[in-house]
């Protein structure tokens, strides 16, 4: 198919349409007014639902119901708006109901601002919500990387009965790139939604979908059971991009548009003689951990670079493992890194330019 | 190597949003890489508007342009004040002279002055500036060519706005004129 030329907030919803997506709740909030507005032009059009809720509490309670009944559904909002979302997310993984979710971040924390930041990595990847629970969180750095991975976040919410979380800053939700809308193949074995609840017509015995267990035995059992979900997700399910880590002096742990700014710096650095690497996290949950092993043993030091105060640098330090001293680098409230900031940091590091 | 990165810079209304998107649409028609981001920020509710966009051969790293812009084009005075230092030195500033009294202040930047306003005045519909403004752009830095900002300005426009096609098109070569001199 030919490219076209699309929002990234429009990108997210033609993608999450193409991927089976029926209904749509949400409420909404800058920067992603512009998914739940493509969703309530194009859903009719596809005999799908939208709705605007009263609120995010009462979106997001929608997604379960709808999960619940077996639907394809998704819900979007910005940082307090998924904030607000929280008690409905910790619901739906403690019940094993799919749903993907789209948080478009903005700068924290309260209300914030409207810009562009990654200030909810800790959010999205400790929880959130109350309880043992994880999501399986995917963070673009591209256009057309989210379109391509909205399909598999529908095929691993249904896989693992888990919702799912599609991270992006502002800037990918505002920004325009060429996409293309790709045919592919789903590479789960999807099973039959036999859990869901469409009615018994009298044939079989009720399903219910419950987050309560008051028995602590058997909540028990239940966290064990979806700690070996989340194994599994361990396992399976972790992507990232790791470049120009060869004779790395330093490298960075970047994702989403921080990822391409980085980028740029590496290749400027690279002209001034100095070379530095990139992982790039692609599910920040679960978090590329092998990736650490790849870094080159006489690297001098791994560097974060986040639009946040530092909230990745945790999960670097324990992948690094004492290995490389980790450093920080970030802006936040909506500051954008620039190149040369990143580079200024690397020089830093390495004990000045050469 | 092509590697333009351009502002576009303007009131609310003044089709600087669309002047970009004509840009990155027009690259993606031949092939060339493309980014297209708006700002929306609270500077947008005060009725200020711009846009970067980077036209490529390789692929796009950062999208965001900060003091590196190759040509800036600018709609009306604070746009002039705010984006004339992010361009980098030899870099190219159309301003629309029409709006903007003031010189550019920068010596190692090359200024092109084009009454778009006036022009498009001129040719009948006030709104089609950004399009003379554009057509000075292509002019000056070949990013893309007039046959496919055309191609793309269709797509853009449909069919109940293709009437107005041919406005766009001698929009855009007056202020190519201006720049041929």
């Amino acid at each position: 198919m030919a490219k076209v030329l699309m929002k990234g907030n429009e990108a997210i919803g033609a993608a999450a349409i193409k991927a089976g997506c029926k209904y749509f709740f949400g409420y909404p909030i800058t920067p992603q007014n512009e998914l739940p507005e493509y969703m309530s032009k194009e859903m009719p059009k596809v005999g799908g639902v939208f709705l605007q809720a009263e609120s995010e509490v009462a979106a997001i309670n929608m997604v379960y119901g709808a999960a619940g009944a077996g639907a394809r559904v998704m819900t979007s909002s910005s940082s307090p708006g998924i904030a607000l979302k929280q008690e409905g997310i910790t619901y739906i993984a403690g019940a094993e109901l799919p749903c993907v979710i789209v948080n478009i971040v903005r700068g924290g924390p309260g209300l914030g601002g409207i810009q562009p930041a990654q200030s909810d990595y800790n959010q999205v990847t400790r929880g959130g919500g109350n309880g043992d629970y994880k999501l399986l969180v995917y963070a673009p750095a591209n256009l057309q990387e989210m379109v391509d991975l909205m399909q598999e976040a529908f095929d691993a919410a249904d896989y693992y009965r888990n919702p799912v979380m599609m991270v992006g800053d502002g800037m990918i939700g505002q920004m325009m790139e060429p996409i293309e809308f790709k045919e592919s193949v789903s590479r789960f074995e999807l099973p039959l939604k036999d859990w869901a609840t469409t009615g018994t017509k009298g044939q079989r015995k009720p399903n219910i979908i419950n987050s309560l267990a008051l028995d602590p035995a058997e909540l028990e059992k239940h966290n064990i059971h979806l700690q070996e979900k989340y194994s599994a997700m361990k396992e399976n399910e972790v992507k990232y991009e790791a470049y120009n880590l060869e004779n790395a002096e330093v490298v960075i742990v970047a994702y989403g548009t921080t990822s391409r700014i980085v980028r740029n710096a590496i290749i400027d650095l690279k002209e001034q003689g100095i070379n530095v690497g990139l992982i790039r996290p692609i599910t920040l949950w679960p978090f590329p951990e092998k990736a650490f092993d790849l870094i080159p043993s006489d690297c001098k030091a791994v560097l974060s670079v986040e639009m946040s105060m530092g909230q990745m640098i945790d999960d670097i330090k324990i992948a690094v493992n004492g290995r490389y001293p980790v450093h920080f680098y970030g802006r936040s409230g909506g500051m954008i890194p620039t190149p040369e900031g990143v580079m200024n940091k690397v020089k830093e590091l390495v004990g000045g330019a050469k | 190597m092509l590697n333009e990165r351009v502002i576009c810079a303007g009131f609310g209304g003044q089709g600087v949003m669309l002047m970009g998107q004509l840009i990155s649409y027009a690259g993606m028609i031949e092939g060339k890489e493309v980014s297209w981001l708006p700002s929306y920020g609270p500077e947008m509710r005060g009725g200020t508007a711009n846009c970067s966009v980077m036209v490529s051969e390789r692929p796009i790293g950062s999208p965001v342009i900060t003091d590196d812009a190759t040509v800036a084009i600018v709609m009306n005075l604070p746009s002039l004040d705010k984006f004339e230092r992010d361009i980098i030195s030899g870099g190219k500033l159309l301003i629309n002279s029409s709006l903007i009294d003031k010189k550019a202040s920068r010596s190692d930047v090359t200024a092109y002055y084009v009454p778009a306003n006036e022009i498009a005045v001129d040719l009948g519909n006030p709104r089609v500036a950004n399009m003379v403004m554009l057509g000075a752009f292509l002019e000056l830095t070949k990013t893309v060519s007039v046959d496919a900002v055309m191609k793309a300005l269709k797509k853009v426009f449909g069919d109940s706005k293709a009437h107005l096609m041919a406005i766009n098109e001698e929009a855009m070569n007056r202020g190519a004129e201006i720049i041929k001199g």
